[in-house]
């Protein structure tokens, strides 16, 4: 019977090594205790993650406080943010009233920086940024329009000689809030992709091929001829990719930049008051860039640790103030002076 | 050892003191080893479990129509594994047929035909093909493969042999035919250092026998060291497949990420683990998550299964051996 007993002994033991590893963990509270060193940590959108580096850099400079922040994606920011084990979320697409529902505790959406998607391709020879209207890119995304050749796009273009060329649409194959932005565009611009497609931040693409991460995309546009892809700003300008200017909804054609960006954010500032979930997409104005998203950070309104929260507040109020100038410098959209007012109201809900 | 061998009367004490100590060693050894077996089990165990209790929500929702569904629609909810099945089985058994018999001739080459001086630097430069990160083959693959093979391969192949479906549609580089390539790059040490290895061990007399019966160099391979090898050959391959099988960044990079079944080579695929790396992080909805679970469940299946029937086919081989 020895041998036996032994043997169930460590099955047992194992077993017990194994369900405490499962236990849900508390996370490690690094609160402002006396004389403690105060750590904020946060966590979400990948999109973000350059700037909140350069921030929690700068921050730590001026004040002492540590901000810590993993880029686990929007999706993972949301849910730890939910469950407790981090201070801040951040997000690259808003929390719908729906998600809101299954949170156990009050918080508020702040806006602390936008971005904007570029459109960028691949034609040997051409460096010029060509001009495409909502429809024409749409009717491109939805594989409608298959020749760059196309006469809708060469009615647009009519300087550019365009070649006798496929179009390959180039995506994003990692669920991004880039895509999620994009397709938003493309849903409020298009009815019919409304309804086949629809907006995510992954979704079902009628044709091309994917990349994983804006990198993935654009390396892919690089080496396609033909290719026709969306990025972050900052991918099209590092790699030297033409990106195209897109017409408004006041009808002019805009190129993506920090200004155009910019106008798109100050547009949208009255109809995120009404609703912060609101889309910065398609905005009215002169030089306001259609495909503008905002980043927004998740925080606790009532929070049980008062001191931590204050810090926390402190650093958010400085990110949108100071922080603000990073921004552009790392190829983002600093907000316009109305949103961070918005923002600075929003802040001050929390206790 | 000092003290049993000294030969004094107190010896026999002495080495009844080792054996007690000798048998409690070998129970703690036999502790420790079962321990450590326990834990291998019990995570398969305890994996099983947990991708089905969070793949539930999928199953109910899906039933066996996840199995056969062509869509993957996330903002639709509508969710199915087909293509991906598919992609992860044409990829891995295409990366298998081109690997397994340039592995095998590498070993044969490594353990019966090189001189000896060659063996080891042979042996030294594919086995460093395993230690390459696969991130690292993804983006040789994206930058230098796809771009070489979509202007050198994809597009003559698509311009003559168009009207086959195999090469029909047009050449984007990533492809399926990239995703295989590199599969099968990756997997060639594997299946060339355990089959080298299992050659090596074959004995020499076999070979020697042989020798002496009149057979041939090439005779004596085929007839004698293959055959007495079989059996662990099968193995290197099985272990080549699970890598295969299971690859997740190098194939994304390469694959092209396109969730629909095609029999052309030069069309884009995805493959089960891919879609898991890539939509896991945002995927937040319940049912999505659920779903992307169960594609997990559907990997475990899918490599359990495989194992099972490459473990049938070494037993029925090893059994042959024994009757004959």
């Amino acid at each position: 019977m020895f041998p036996n007993s032994r043997l169930l002994l460590a099955v047992i033991a194992v077993s017990v090594v194994i369900i405490a590893g499962c236990a849900p963990k508390k996370s490690p509270n690094t609160t402002g205790a006396t004389g403690a060193k105060v750590q904020i940590t946060g966590a979400g959108s990948t999109f973000v993650y350059p700037l909140m580096s350069r921030w929690s850099a700068e921050y730590e400079k001026n004040s002492g406080v540590q901000v810590n922040y993993q880029s686990i994606g929007s999706g993972g920011g949301i849910q730890q943010f939910k469950e407790g084990t981090i201070d801040f979320g951040a997000t690259d697409v808003a929390v719908s009233l729906e998600e809101e529902k299954t949170f156990t505790r009050p918080f508020v959406q702040i806006p602390v920086v936008a971005g904007t998607v570029a459109v960028v391709y691949n034609l040997p020879g051409i460096t010029t940024n060509l001009k495409l209207t909502p429809s024409v890119l749409a009717d491109i995304f939805l594989g409608k329009i298959k020749k760059w050749n196309d006469v809708r796009i060469a009615q647009l273009n009519p300087d550019v000689k365009l070649p006798d060329m496929d179009i390959v649409v180039v995506h994003r194959s990692d669920g991004s809030g880039t895509t999620y932005i994009f397709t938003d565009y493309l849903s409020t611009v298009s009815s019919e992709w409304e309804q086949k497609i629809g907006r995510g931040k992954s979704v079902s693409w009628p044709t091309g091929v994917g990349g994983k991460g804006n990198e993935g995309v654009t390396g892919q546009v690089k080496q396609l001829p033909g290719a026709i892809g969306y990025v972050e700003l900052s991918y099209a300008r590092h790699n030297n990719l033409p990106f195209a200017a897109i017409q408004n909804a006041s009808g002019n054609f805009v190129l993506p930049s920090e200004e155009t960006g910019m106008e798109a954010t100050a547009a949208a500032v009255e109809r995120l008051k009404q609703d912060i979930r609101s889309s910065a997409v398609n905005m009215p104005g002169e030089n306001s860039y259609p495909i503008t998203g905002f980043v927004y950070v998740l925080l606790d309104t009532q929070p049980k640790d008062k001191t931590k929260a204050a810090e926390i507040k402190k650093f958010f109020e400085w990110v949108l103030k100071e922080g603000q100038k990073m921004a552009s410098e790392l190829d983002y959209v600093p907000l316009a002076s109305e949103v961070v007012e918005m923002s600075l109201q929003k802040l001050a809900e929390v206790q | 050892m000092n003290e049993t061998t000294t030969g004094d009367p107190t010896a026999p004490k002495v080495r009844t003191h080792n054996r007690a100590a000798t048998f409690w060693s070998d129970r703690l050894f036999r502790a420790a080893a079962v321990a450590c077996a326990s834990v291998v089990v019990l995570l398969v165990l305890f994996f099983a479990y947990e991708l089905w209790r969070s793949s539930e929500l999928s199953i109910r929702t899906f039933g066996w129509r996840f199995w056969i569904s062509r869509d993957w629609d996330p903002v639709r909810e509508r969710f199915g594994a087909l293509p991906f099945i598919w992609g992860t089985l044409v990829t891995s058994v295409a990366a298998l047929i081109i690997a397994v018999p340039l592995s095998l001739g590498t070993a044969i080459f490594i353990a019966e035909v090189a001189p000896r001086w060659l063996r080891q630097p042979v042996s030294f430069v594919v086995e460093l093909l395993a230690a390459i990160p696969s991130v690292v083959y993804g983006l040789w693959g994206v930058f230098v493969m796809v771009p070489w093979l979509r202007e050198h391969v994809q597009v003559p192949l698509s311009q003559r042999f168009g009207h086959i479906p195999l090469f029909a549609g047009p050449a984007f580089g990533v492809s399926m035919m990239a995703a295989i390539l590199v599969l099968s790059v990756m997997i060639i040490p594997y299946i060339t250092a355990v089959s080298r290895e299992v050659i090596l061990a074959v004995p020499q007399a076999q070979r020697e026998a042989s020798y002496g019966l009149g057979a041939t160099k090439w005779e004596t391979i085929r007839r004698v060291v293959l055959r007495y090898a079989r059996v662990g050959i099968l193995g290197a391959i099985i272990l080549g497949y699970g890598r295969a099988v299971g690859e997740t960044m190098a194939v994304t990079m390469v694959i092209g990420n396109r969730p629909e079944i095609t029999t052309s080579l030069l069309q884009p695929g995805y493959t089960l683990a891919s879609v898991i790396a890539n939509e896991f992080t945002e995927a937040t909805s319940p049912l999505y998550l659920s779903s992307l679970t169960e594609l997990g469940l559907l990997l475990f299946i899918i490599t359990l299964v495989i194992n099972a029937l490459a473990r049938l086919l070494v037993w029925q081989v090893s059994r042959g051996e024994v009757q004959r």
